[in-house]
């Protein structure tokens, strides 16, 4: 994270940054001739054999062991990312083992899941790995039998020779394979070959999570270790002046109470960690603690006044982040126009796991640690800077996250553990509770939108603006912003999307903000989306046209928006009127993660309030690897959204969260969910989009206009309550 | 500190704990077994939920004084080898997301069927609807869980 500054980097860039050096290894696949020397060490004694490269491993037994970059964080990347390399290797899923990686150098930097990238950055170069391996074993074959490689085949871990049905299982060939040229190009299969890719595998991480046997990285025991719960000023930006142990230590069980710092980017902050010899009692502990904080004056902070300071800046111009025609002049000299100002709020991830992590800082000097995370690159990248140690003294595990949605991008809660263990020299496990977890951020950024349009006589878009008011996010995780230049990852799509504008200029103005601040599952396009496919549902029924085809016919040209568009109006059945009290509204969104679409269908119900009725989802991809995978990322997406858009989100006061718990920063519950219909655009190709957030975005606006269409109230501020519509 | 003793999936085990010490931590940390999840430690999110003597309660609100001779069964003692009605039709149905949550969805919805045999989904809702998921697998679980019904 640290190299980035020089330069404005869009979200994309900035989780491939330290990955450039990444892609050579994966591509440039390793000589084969490496074999002698066991790879990873708790592989069974006749590991390696067949070290083709570091994603699999083959040993003589016949065992085969693929190397998962990708850490699950409930995405299906366990799944996915193995099976690129297995199709190709001519794998059944239940030939293979799948093991996570921890950061290691030879995996290559793009150990990470963020930006919903794992799949379209890895479908070619993986598949080439297990190609080359399958190429290999092949060649090693036709060497053992002494007949043309042309005339054997590979097939569920075994080579066959055509002619006479003969065949050797790949433990039988390592030896051979291991002394190959590894291929430089090798042939991918034919999609239409696929026994794996394109179709709803299921899931190898679901049996040990019906039965209580997947490892997360709370679930960690390790010898001699102790539990730690630390006490943070909930002022954000506090300073510690000073604690007052002596009820803390008469708690039976607790062992010590020191400080330790949290840093997050540049975000530094000391807290009171009470270790004990079991968790309960580091929490009674910690109750009974006494401590001074230093508030810095950030106790007076609240969200009525961080509100009005956002609305207040939208005065300003802002710095054009993309400009076409002449916006200023059109829009002035319009006598059909169209404002609107939208308001989101700071969000917080509330990922099941709360935040933990076990670290032990060794007497030798070496670290291991076990923990949720969906960085393992970063970890590895950070770790050996801020302490001065060697990577390769560093052993980091990496343990099925419960539940990522960007908060596991930041690793302050891995720094506090070895901060920690380094000062109490004993292996610890902190685990922050709910509260930490809610009360302490980072949270997803609030942006203000002002949105200006006019339309022209035959009721089209003339001109268009969407001035972006927000703070942001890498002003956390950048030495020094420069603010002269927009920060792309917070106004995200807001100048990507296809619609032909004659005249748009969309800005962006600074805020200053002290809370800390993160990516969120699809970010700002969550929020940014709201305000934008809100406003062209204003300047549809502005111009008294259909929504849907307000839209369609701004898509003047072929496009991927146009296609799903087209779908969701035919799944929906757009145009079919539902029965009085019921209405839809439709949204989409394209992002650099990609593109998805949704039409919500609500009723209304007395007193001014609504029910979801259903939500048809479109996504684009291109190609898909897991139809189930994505169809549930989907589901995901709608929860995930609609939580976003209707829940209290977090609100402050006095300087602080006003929320701790799942009661008051409440979730999305089952006898909530609405029915959700999937479609996936995938008819294969060279494109392949993301997953894991172009889902989101659509959702909020849908629901907003859905609202308008069947109640006549406008919804410019999230969260709104469906209950009372205002 | 007292001593307890205590049976967890059938099996008697001893414990020495302090008696404030809810059935979550004295499970996951003294009898090792962590398939039962912390997520609030308020009971607002029910990933902590086990039975005693076969009656879902959330595991982070239940001192271990409060147990005496109920018996405790968790996500590990509802099979030997992933053959519970439930969890075949979690797997069928692939519910699990990011899983953390699964544990405690799984056993509500065992004690759902018992009381229920063959729920609705507005039975389902209202009996599940103390199990938070922030995946958002619930469609998947409400069609689990008629699925494990017509499995029974």
């Amino acid at each position: 994270m640290n190299n980035i500054h020089k330069k404005t980097v869009n979200r994309r860039d900035f989780l491939r940054y330290t990955s450039l050096t990444g892609a050579a290894l994966i591509l440039g696949i390793p000589n084969a001739k490496a074999s002698g020397s066991p790879i990873v060490s708790n592989l069974s004694d006749e590991a390696a054999a067949f070290n083709l490269n570091p994603f699999v491993v083959i040993e003589k037994s016949g065992k085969i062991t693929i190397f998962n970059t990708k850490p699950e964080i409930g995405q299906g990347t366990f799944q996915s990312f193995p099976a690129l390399i297995a199709e190709e290797l001519e794998l059944s899923p239940d030939q293979y083992n799948v093991q996570q990686t921890g950061g290691e150098s030879k995996f290559g930097n793009e150990q990470f899941v963020g930006g919903s990238t794992s799949i379209r950055t890895s479908y070619e170069a993986m598949r080439k790995v297990g190609a080359s391996a399958r190429e290999m074993l092949i060649a090693a074959a036709a060497t053992q039998w002494n007949v043309a490689a042309s005339d054997c085949y590979a097939e569920k871990a075994k080579v066959f020779h055509k002619p006479t049905g003969k065949s050797l299982g790949y433990g039988e060939l390592v030896e051979t394979a291991s002394k190959l040229e590894v291929p430089k190009t090798p042939t991918l299969k034919d999609p239409k070959d696929f026994n794996i890719l394109g179709k709803s595998v299921k899931r190898a991480d679901i049996p040990l999570k019906v039965t209580g046997k997947a490892v997360f990285g709370i679930d960690v025991e390790v010898p001699n270790m102790v539990y730690a719960s630390v006490e943070r000023c909930p002022v954000f930006a506090a300073k510690l002046k000073g604690f007052d142990k002596t009820e803390t230590l008469k708690v039976a069980g607790v062992e010590q109470v020191v400080e330790v710092e949290r840093v997050f980017g540049n975000y530094k902050t000391t807290g009171v960690a009470v270790v004990a010899k079991n968790y309960w009692a580091a929490l009674k502990g910690r109750k009974a603690l006494k401590v001074n904080w230093d508030y810095q004056g950030k106790e007076t902070f609240n969200s009525k006044d961080y509100a009005q300071y956002l609305r207040d800046l939208a005065k300003n111009e802002g710095i054009v982040d993309k400009s076409v025609g002449e916006f200023d002049k059109t829009f002035g000299d319009s006598t059909n126009k169209v404002e609107a100002f939208y308001e989101t709020p700071f969000v917080a991830h509330a990922t099941m796991e709360a935040m933990n992590c076990t670290a032990h800082w060794k007497d030798d000097g070496k670290l291991e640690i076990w923990a949720s995370t969906q960085v393992p690159s970063d970890t590895m990248d950070d770790l050996p800077k801020r302490y001065g140690i060697k990577a390769e003294d560093i052993t980091l595990h990496t343990c099925f996250n419960g539940g990522g949605f960007g908060r596991r991008l930041a690793i302050d809660f891995i720094i506090e553990a070895v901060n920690l263990s380094k000062t109490i020299k004993k292996p610890v496990k902190l685990v922050w509770t709910r509260e930490d977890d809610t009360q302490l951020g980072p949270y997803r950024p609030p942006t203000f939108s002002a949105m200006k349009g006019a339309l022209s006589p035959d009721g089209k878009v003339a001109a268009f603006q969407h001035k972006v008011i927000a703070p942001t996010i890498l002003s956390f995780l950048m030495p020094e912003q420069d603010k002269t230049k927009v920060d792309e990852t917070m106004v995200e799509g807001i100048s990507h999307q296809k619609y032909d504008m004659p005249n748009m200029k969309n800005t962006f103005v600074f805020a200053d903000c002290h809370v800390p601040l993160l990516w969120w599952r699809s970010v700002t396009s969550s929020t940014l989306a709201f305000a934008h496919e809100c406003f062209i549902d204003e300047m549809a029924y502005k111009a008294g046209k259909d929504p849907l085809q307000f839209r369609l016919d701004m898509l003047t040209k072929d496009s991927d928006t146009k296609r799903v568009l087209l779908k969701l109006k035919e799944v929906s059945r757009w145009d079919t009127p539902l029965p009085i009290g019921k209405g839809r509204g439709v949204a989409q969104w394209e992002f650099f993660a990609g593109l998805g679409g949704c039409v919500i269908e609500v009723s209304k119900k007395a007193n001014n309030s609504v029910k979801i009725d259903k939500v048809y989802v479109v996504i684009d991809l291109g190609t898909v690897v897991n139809p189930d995978t994505v169809k549930a990322q989907m589901e995901g997406c709608v929860v995930m959204g609609i939580t976003a858009a209707v829940k209290n989100g977090i609100t402050f006061a006095n300087g602080k969260a006003e929320q701790g718990n799942f009661h008051d920063n409440p979730v999305l519950r089952i006898n909530e969910m609405p029915k959700v219909e999937v479609h996936i655009l995938a008819e294969g190709g060279t494109t392949i989009k993301g997953v894991g957030e172009p889902g989101l975005p659509p959702v909020a606006p849908a629901l907003a206009n859905a609202i308008f269409a069947t109640t006549g109230v406008r919804i410019r501020k999230m969260p709104f309550d469906l209950d009372n519509l205002g | 500190m007292a001593k307890y003793t205590i049976t967890v999936n059938g099996k008697k085990t001893q414990v020495e704990a302090e008696p404030d010490t809810p059935m979550l931590w004295v499970i996951r940390d003294y009898v090792g077994l962590k398939g039962t999840k912390f997520g609030c430690g308020m009971a607002l999110c029910g990933a902590c939920t086990i039975h005693l003597d076969g009656q879902p309660v959330r595991s982070c609100q239940t001192p271990i004084s409060t147990v005496k001779k109920k018996k405790i069964t968790t996500i590990e003692g509802i099979s030997e080898n992933i053959d519970h009605v439930v969890q075949k039709a979690w797997i069928e149905e692939q519910v699990p997301q990011c899983g953390y949550c699964q544990s405690g969805q799984i056993m509500s919805a065992i004690a759902l069927l018992k009381a229920k045999p063959k729920p609705t989904d507005d039975d389902i809702d209202t009996y599940m609807s103390g199990n938070i998921c922030r995946c958002g697998t619930y469609d998947r679980i409400r069609k689990a869980i008629h699925r494990a019904s017509e499995m029974m």
